[in-house]
């Protein structure tokens, strides 16, 4: 051991084999040509002070829809190469050796729930919650940001494990004792403790954030049955989120202890107990499956309702399912380890209580089709992946059911049945719920519209794609084939992991697809531009705003009288009002102390990762030191005068008056303007 | 090597499970088939070009709906939790079946990444292949002397994890002499996806004269072999002891235990075949 | 008449600080969550001693004792403290800042010294599931308490240089439930561990 490097040396370099060495060039090459494209269009001046030292919401949620976009990718080529390596590892070992293979399965869950769907679902938050409820931020703007560069700082250190050291091979669960220091010394379980860990803390802050935000924030007349039912399913989420991550910290905590200092919570013999480990860890995981979940539902919610054209269905359902959902979350946990040897009387328990959600998920899949009947339905790209969604996900809660009871989770648990389960749900559901999102409220970050042919060959690619790659797992589950096999001698298996990997190719003709829509949408953005900052002819408070919109939200903070209330006021003839007077807006300043602390969050935990301890105390000392600076500056906002919100308003209303009132009016489909109508 | 066993079990457990699968997924089919049918009716009827369909933008609750959506789930949520809760206890993997009826006991120790299977009444020990008679209920006490694994036989039902200082337990019948394959599915490292053993059912006859066998073999699984074997090694081939070190299968659980107070799920279960007064 | 921190602040702040305030009690309540599952995994390891060293042997009533009044002590100075800040009496904030810091100080003392007893006669976190649990449990309270002594000595800097503003007010608030919260935590401890570990 080093006193200066720690256990850091140049073996640690990916030298040792020819996958490592490409994973590692591809990353380096990454980052070399993200600096080199900043560079290019000279644009450092903007990147560092008007989006990294930014704490506007709407820019942190931009941010980690980034991120989660850059580790979609990552994600991606990890099933890429397990999809591939499977297909032809009958009789043989593939191109995948073991080491690379479990290294592989591991960062691709790990990346996948806590650097792709955390972030993306955090990002669409941030942008459009405060919107919804008539803020002008969330609760606590300068926490948020650390939040976000948390979240960065682990993503970060998923990648450079792919340049320095190894990842872990433990899986995204970590089971000890493989996951101790015992069975798995080295740097590869370290990493993926301190990303989880430093991303957690980053999560934890976020759902004490938006709760706040909903709680207290929200514009006079908004009460809590009308807020839209994104924000509802924002609500139940943060409350998920500060109940449940805990315990992931506590669980990944006592095991980076274990590893670090040689304790004994998860160890064999020495009095550990690692069925704790599977308590403490699935005790977070499964309301963690609903605050992936939950926002996903909350989009579809909103894009089922505009795009037919009607009004959501069963809104108090919808909340009073969203809140059983929540609470039921806390009562299931026990059913990711059935096997474990825990009696009947248990067993059953939590056997019953999971199928118990099943229903407020299905009263809530019922309501959405009940909005889309008699309504006018406009197959835009977002609702195609909410009608995809519909249909697909439907067939994931079946399979959970049927996980559900012990008897058959016998059978099923560890196999690819279980696989297939899981991105059944969390593809259509999660997946497509935030792509849907990405889709539907791009216009209102950026001001002008994807575009939607690709857009629609995008989900057709996923839909086709998803379906051949995941429906031959419940097939193989029926044959026996657990998870986690790098090759395997039964041939029977062979054909449907070949059908599997030529889903994951179609699936990446969706991400393909995606990726060129966002570059033809740039191009294109001026015939695409969202002149009114309503371009679905929305329901709720963030369409009010301009597109993209100001730094404020809003000019004057909205009066709301009812449920829809974006809807309500356009029905009134009040929508595009001009209000009378302008008042002054004080808003938080730039500051680089989030972002300073989300990097030596990082250094923090290389630096724990490598045991280098010198570092590590002096980054937890900069923490420190960042955090007293921040606490002892009470001049941390800045004002907009009323006459410079005027003159940005007086531009608005100009631009409005050369726009289309209703953007959607084109569409063949397209119902008519909102009128004012009978109760029905 | 039967390539669907699940679909085509061997064991009234992998039976009863199945059936119990095939079950949920017929009851479910209730909620399932409408879902399908609504999307794609209106999906079709009420595209918005379709001005034919009736358009009423306000609709937004319908009482009968509503009862509809949360009772008829929850009556089939009910129903599924009776079969539920009743095939839980039947199935439970600590059950002895058929207590009228002597089981066969083996031992089994999960190493890496191998299969160990002791008999104590016979006094043999095999590496990956478990051999017993079918028609006679089959009872396994399970631990690890490493990570964790899941001894599974598909064919056969059942899964239970093998954990190092506690012991499970795990039941099974084979209706039929045939041969089988088990494995650990649960990820334990670079061996993992060769730890399979072959699970052998056979006649009363064709079992004793395979333990006679073994009782041959030259090699007995003594402290100092037991250290050998249980050292990483993938795709050990079959192997036979004849004579097992006493008390081998308990002195690997005390080895973890320190004498420290029984916290097992052992303590929870217990080892008889009565359903609990329910 | 001397304007307290609270006179002067304009509707926009107040809701500001009852915000930040309210934020806080939900870290207080994740943190509550933290040490329950600490709690709960010390009574499932307590038995685990692998052959080692149990409380019954290591731990000191006297010890526990002392470190408990020192901490109700700090609790109920850091009260007085905010007595004094309602009154807007400066110097008596900075007294009782600086009496709670020395108490707080003094709990952290002994229980260093109660630890690097333990490691020193071969019973330290290493040794065994019941003491892994002990350790991380016990002194995952006292690295709040050392952070909230951190936090002590920045407001008693921040009085001394900015006096008793609203912000400052506000940060003072949330430090006293962060300190009562605390208390409440060792009294568990107390509880939990010390007391059973010695009956």
């Amino acid at each position: 051991m080093d006193i200066i490097f720690g256990r850091l040396t140049i073996d640690s370099l990916p030298f040792y084999s020819l996958i490592a060495a490409s994973g590692a060039g591809v990353t380096v090459l990454g980052a070399l040509s993200v600096v080199a494209v900043i560079t290019y269009f000279g644009a450092w001046r903007l990147v560092l002070f008007d989006w990294i030292s930014s704490i506007d919401h709407k820019k942190i949620g931009i941010m980690y829809i980034m991120v989660a976009l850059v580790m979609l990718m990552r994600g991606f080529i990890d099933a890429a190469m397990m999809r591939s390596q499977q297909a032809i590892a009958f009789n043989s070992d593939g191109y995948l050796p073991p080491s690379h293979f479990d290294q592989i399965f591991t960062s691709h869950g790990t990346i996948m729930i806590f650097f792709m769907a955390m972030p993306f679902l955090s990002g669409l938050i941030n942008l459009i919650m405060p919107q919804q409820i008539g803020s002008r931020d969330v609760a606590f703007p300068f926490m948020n940001a650390i939040s976000l560069w948390l979240t960065t700082a682990g993503a970060g250190l998923v990648l450079v494990s792919l340049v320095i050291g190894k990842f872990s091979t433990a899986g995204w669960t970590g089971y000890p004792p493989y996951s101790g220091s015992e069975f798995t010394p080295g740097v590869g379980v370290d990493y993926w403790l301190w990303a989880v860990l430093i991303s957690g803390i980053g999560s934890t802050m976020t759902g004490i954030n938006f709760l706040v935000t909903i709680i207290k924030c929200r514009a006079p007349g908004m009460t809590m049955f009308r807020l839209p039912l994104f924000t509802w399913t924002v609500f139940v989420t943060a409350i998920l989120m500060v109940f449940a991550f805990p315990s992931l910290t506590v669980a990944c905590g006592m095991l980076v202890l274990d590893r670090t200092v040689g304790m004994h919570f998860f160890t064999n013999g020495m009095g550990g107990n690692m069925m704790n480990y599977i308590n403490l860890f699935w005790l977070w995981g499964h309301p963690e499956v609903y605050i992936l979940i939950l926002p996903a539902f909350g989009v579809f919610s909103e894009v089922v309702a505009v795009f037919s054209q009607k009004r959501l269905f069963g809104y108090i359902s919808l909340v009073l399912a969203t809140m059983a959902i929540g609470f039921l979350s806390f009562t299931v946990w026990l059913h990711h380890f059935f096997t474990m040897g825990s009696s009947a009387r248990v067993n059953s328990f939590f056997g019953t209580m999971t199928t118990i959600i099943a229903v407020p998920t299905g009263v809530k899949v019922f309501d959405w089709l009940f909005t889309m009947y008699r309504g006018r339905i406009i197959f835009k790209p977002p609702m195609l992946f909410t009608l995809g969604f519909l249909v697909t996900f439907t067939i994931g809660g079946l399979s959970g059911v049927l996980l559900a009871m012990p008897p058959v989770d016998y059978l099923m648990h560890n196999t690819t049945f279980l696989v297939a389960h899981f991105h059944n749900v969390i593809i259509p559901g999660v997946l497509f719920g935030y792509i849907a999102g990405y889709m539907f409220w791009f216009p209102k970050a950026f001001g002008f519209k994807l575009n939607e042919k690709w857009g629609t060959w995008s989900f057709w690619c996923w839909i086709i794609g998803f379906y051949l790659a995941f429906m031959p797992l419940y097939v193989l589950g029926f044959l026996g084939m657990p998870r986690r096999m790098e090759h395997y001698d039964i041939a029977a298996w062979q054909p449907h992991l070949i059908v599997a990997a030529i889903g994951a190719f179609i699936i990446f003709l969706g991400i393909v697809c995606m990726a060129v829509q966002l570059v033809v949408s740039i191009r294109d953005r001026n015939e695409a531009l969202d002149l009114t900052g309503d371009p679905w002819n929305g329901r709720s408070l963030e369409w009010a705003t301009s597109s993209p919109t100001a730094a404020y939200n809003f000019a004057v903070l909205p009066q709301v009288q009812s449920i829809d209330a974006w809807w309500d006021m356009k029905q009134r003839g009040v929508a595009y009002k001009r209000p009378d007077a302008y008042e002054d807006i004080t808003l938080p300043k730039n500051t680089f102390i989030s972002a300073v602390i989300g990097g030596a969050g990082f250094v923090f935990g290389f630096a724990m990762i490598w045991y280098i301890w010198w570092l590590a105390i002096l980054c937890l000392a900069v923490i420190a030191g960042a955090v007293i600076v921040r606490a002892s500056d009470d001049d941390s906002d800045y004002v907009i005068p009323a006459s410079e919100v005027k003159a940005i308003e007086d531009a608005r209303f100009a631009q409005l008056a050369k726009a289309p009132k209703n953007e959607m009016a084109d569409d063949p489909g397209f119902a008519g303007q909102p009128v004012a109508e009978g109760s029905a | 090597m039967i390539d669907g066993p699940v679909l085509d079990p061997k064991g009234p457990i992998a039976l009863a499970e199945r059936d119990l699968l095939f079950k949920a997924i017929a009851i479910m089919m209730i909620v399932i088939i409408p879902v399908f049918i609504m999307a794609a009716l209106f999906m079709w009827r009420y595209r918005g070009t379709n001005r034919g369909a009736r358009y009423t933008p306000n609709l937004a609750y319908y009482w009968p709906v509503e009862i509809l959506v949360w009772g008829v789930p929850a009556a089939i949520i009910i129903w599924l939790g009776i079969h539920l809760w009743h095939n839980t206890y039947k199935l439970d993997p600590y059950n002895t079946l058929d207590p009228s009826v002597k089981s066969l006991q083996v031992e089994v120790i999960a190493q890496d990444w191998k299969w160990l299977f002791v008999y104590p009444e016979q006094d043999i020990a095999v590496v990956n292949e478990l051999v017993f008679p079918a028609g006679q209920p089959l009872s396994l006490k399970i631990t690890s002397d490493t990570v964790m694994n899941s001894l599974v036989i598909p064919a056969l039902g059942g899964q239970i994890y093998a954990m190092a200082g506690m012991q499970t337990r795990l039941n099974l019948l084979a209706n039929e002499p045939g041969k089988f394959w088990g494995r650990n599915v649960q990820y334990s490292g670079a061996g993992f996806a060769n730890q399979q053993f072959r699970a052998v059912a056979t006649t009363k006859e064709e079992f004793d004269a395979w333990v006679e066998k073994a009782k041959q073999s030259s090699g007995t699984l003594d402290a100092s072999t037991y250290e050998k074997l249980s050292k990483p090694s993938q795709k050990v081939p079959v192997t036979h002891y004849s004579g097992v070190e006493p008390n081998l299968f308990d002195s690997i659980i005390a080895k973890y235990i320190h004498g420290d107070v029984d916290r097992m799920p052992s303590a929870a279960h217990a080892e008889t075949a009565a359903e609990p007064a329910e | 008449m001397t304007a307290t921190a609270w006179t002067n602040v304009s509707p926009r702040d107040a809701e500001k600080y009852e915000e930040k305030e309210f934020g806080f009690w939900l870290y207080l309540m994740s943190d509550a969550i933290i040490f329950s599952l600490l709690f709960a995994t010390y009574l499932i390891m307590v038995g685990n001693a692998a052959g080692g060293p149990t409380g019954k042997e290591l731990f000191s009533l006297e010890r526990a004792a002392g470190e408990t009044a020192l901490l109700l002590f700090s609790s109920t100075t850091f009260g007085l403290a905010a007595v004094a800040l309602s009154s807007a009496e400066r110097s008596k904030v900075l007294l009782w800042l600086a009496i709670t810091f020395a108490l707080g100080a003094g709990f952290i003392f002994l229980e260093i010294g109660e630890f690097r007893g333990m490691i020193a006669e071969g019973a330290g976190p290493d040794r065994s599931g019941f003491l892994s649990s002990f350790f991380t449990l016990v002194g995952t309270h006292g690295l709040h308490v050392s952070v909230g002594l951190l936090w002590i000595a920045v407001m008693i800097g921040q009085v001394l240089f900015k006096g008793l503003t609203a912000p400052v007010a506000s940060r003072l608030m949330r430090l006293g439930l962060f300190w009562h919260f605390l208390d409440i935590i060792w009294v568990v401890i107390f509880s939990v561990v010390y007391l059973p570990g010695l009956l």
